[in-house]
């Protein structure tokens, strides 16, 4: 038998340094800071963790090494930074400053070499391909791969361009469908189950989780091999340790939220 | 520095230039150590307890440690009887070698190969899974949860063998971590391992910390 743990990972957007978008706790000091909510998601259970960061200026970049750092001296799970990634420099940066993973989107895409690149420099295990996708009949598999945070179609097909990305070397996929993200109508299942069957790496399923039974569906009819979510958990919804318990009421394996 | 810093157990963990120690060294900090990221042979020499990291691929790993002579260093130290404990890579170059890197070689303290992953199962495995002691009274385990879960990220895993500690399951019973006498070795990240990961560290200064007064 083998164990396959699904990941439960919330995702944090941060805007120079600080997390935004209407974190919602009745027990934080700070709801901007990151390493107080990372701490807060780590004590739920929270398997790993994802921050994007969507500060606008390149200038303003440092903020989020000196917040990878600050976040890898306090809280000991894994955690990822995505977001404005360019080159192999940029993924050094945030490495060396303490991030398990750099998840590339948009340069990618304009260079795919760049995810050999940092494969080859810091092994595959940190190097995860982010990929918009959003239904495309035009599309052999009927998705579409977008960048610029969702902005600009490419004309690739979404499930050839995870096929070519694990080729190239990514770790990981986290794979986000547009169409769904910000509903609450839960993953698109048919996005998730067309990558997680064409590629041998893992996948995270994103975009859209309104409930707890939406995470589940996400492994069973999905495939995913993590799910990521911010809203439900943000908000107070949701906890971490509720997601763990439903799925594992559903038969997913999940490391339970109790455990130590 | 305050007083409990002073007497902590110096724990060295030995920077040889391959990327990312800042999460070790915090997490040992954490543990109570007094944690230092050093190549400096007289640092190494004082060091209650070593420890060997390893990220990446373990033929750069090897050339490193090679091309900084810690090496050496770190076999003599073993062979000195100090407390050393091996992540990841780290636990994979005390092997004798590994498929990943035929002809490279490695420090050969077990001397076993290293071996990629089965094909039935993605590699790298990238997910918390739990361990299964073997010897459940290795002060490695001491306090963890019952079933303890810990996080995995690796293409490549020892042979087993008779020095085995804990295994994992996934595609076959994987060897998650292998000890002798001073030396402890895990393939999965106790420094990204939540609350059990932590207290992996800590089993390891307080062995540190018991080797260091029986030196002195």
């Amino acid at each position: 038998m083998t164990v396959r743990a699904i990941r439960v990972i919330p995702c944090l957007d941060v805007d120079a340094g600080r997390v935004v978008k209407g974190i919602n706790f009745v027990d934080i000091r700070d709801a901007g800071d990151p390493v107080e909510l990372a701490a807060l998601y780590d004590q739920q259970g929270a398997d790993e963790l994802v921050f994007l960061d969507i500060t606008a200026s390149s200038d303003r970049r440092d903020t989020t090494v000196e917040m990878a750092r600050a976040v890898a001296e306090q809280v000991f799970i894994p955690f990822t930074i995505g977001g404005g990634i360019r080159t192999v420099d940029d993924a050094r940066r945030l490495l060396m400053a303490g991030a398990d993973k750099v998840s590339i989107n948009t340069a990618a895409v304009e260079r795919p070499a760049l995810i050999a690149e940092i494969s080859r420099e810091f092994g595959a295990q940190c190097c995860v391909v982010a990929i918009d996708a959003r239904g495309s009949e035009s599309m052999p598999s009927g998705f579409e791969v977008y960048t610029h945070g969702g902005r600009s179609n490419t004309g690739i097909d979404a499930v050839e361009w995870a096929v070519v990305a694990a080729d190239r070397g990514a770790g990981e996929i986290l794979l986000t469908s547009m169409d769904r993200d910000g509903t609450r109508d839960g993953f698109d299942l048919a996005l998730t189950r067309a990558v997680s069957q064409a590629v041998n790496i893992s996948v995270i399923a994103s975009g859209g989780v309104g409930t707890l039974a939406h995470l589940v569906d996400g492994v069973t009819h999905g495939g995913a091999d993590a799910v990521l979510a911010a809203s439900i958990f943000h908000f107070g919804q949701h906890t971490v340790a509720e997601a763990k318990r439903e799925m594992l009421a559903s038969g997913v394996t999940v490391r339970p939220a109790g455990s130590m | 520095m305050t007083e409990a810093a002073a007497t902590a157990p110096l724990i060295a963990i030995l920077d040889y230039g391959i990327g990312n120690l800042h999460s070790a060294h915090k997490g040992f900090d954490r543990a109570g150590a007094d944690a230092r990221l050093t190549a400096d042979p007289s640092l190494i020499a004082e060091a209650d307890g070593l420890v060997l990291p390893g990220v990446g691929a373990f033929e750069p790993c090897m050339n490193a440690l090679r091309a900084t002579g810690l090496d050496e260093v770190a076999m003599e130290r073993i062979g000195a009887g100090v407390p050393f404990f091996g992540i990841c890579i780290g636990m994979q170059v005390l092997f004798a070698g590994s498929d990943e890197a035929p002809g490279c070689g490695g420090l050969g303290y077990f001397d076993r190969m290293v071996h990629i992953l089965p094909s039935s199962v993605k590699r790298p495995q990238m997910q918390w899974n739990i361990i299964e002691p073997r010897i459940d009274a290795h002060p490695m385990f001491s306090g963890l949860d019952p079933e303890p879960w810990v996080y995995f990220v690796h293409s490549y895993a020892a042979e087993d063998g008779p020095d085995v500690l804990a295994t994992c399951d996934y595609g076959d019973h994987l060897v998650a971590a292998a000890g002798r006498d001073n030396v402890w070795a895990c393939q999965f990240h106790p420094e990204k391992s939540g609350a059990n990961g932590i207290r992996i560290l800590q089993n390891f200064v307080a062995a540190a910390r018991i080797g260091g007064a029986a030196r002195a």
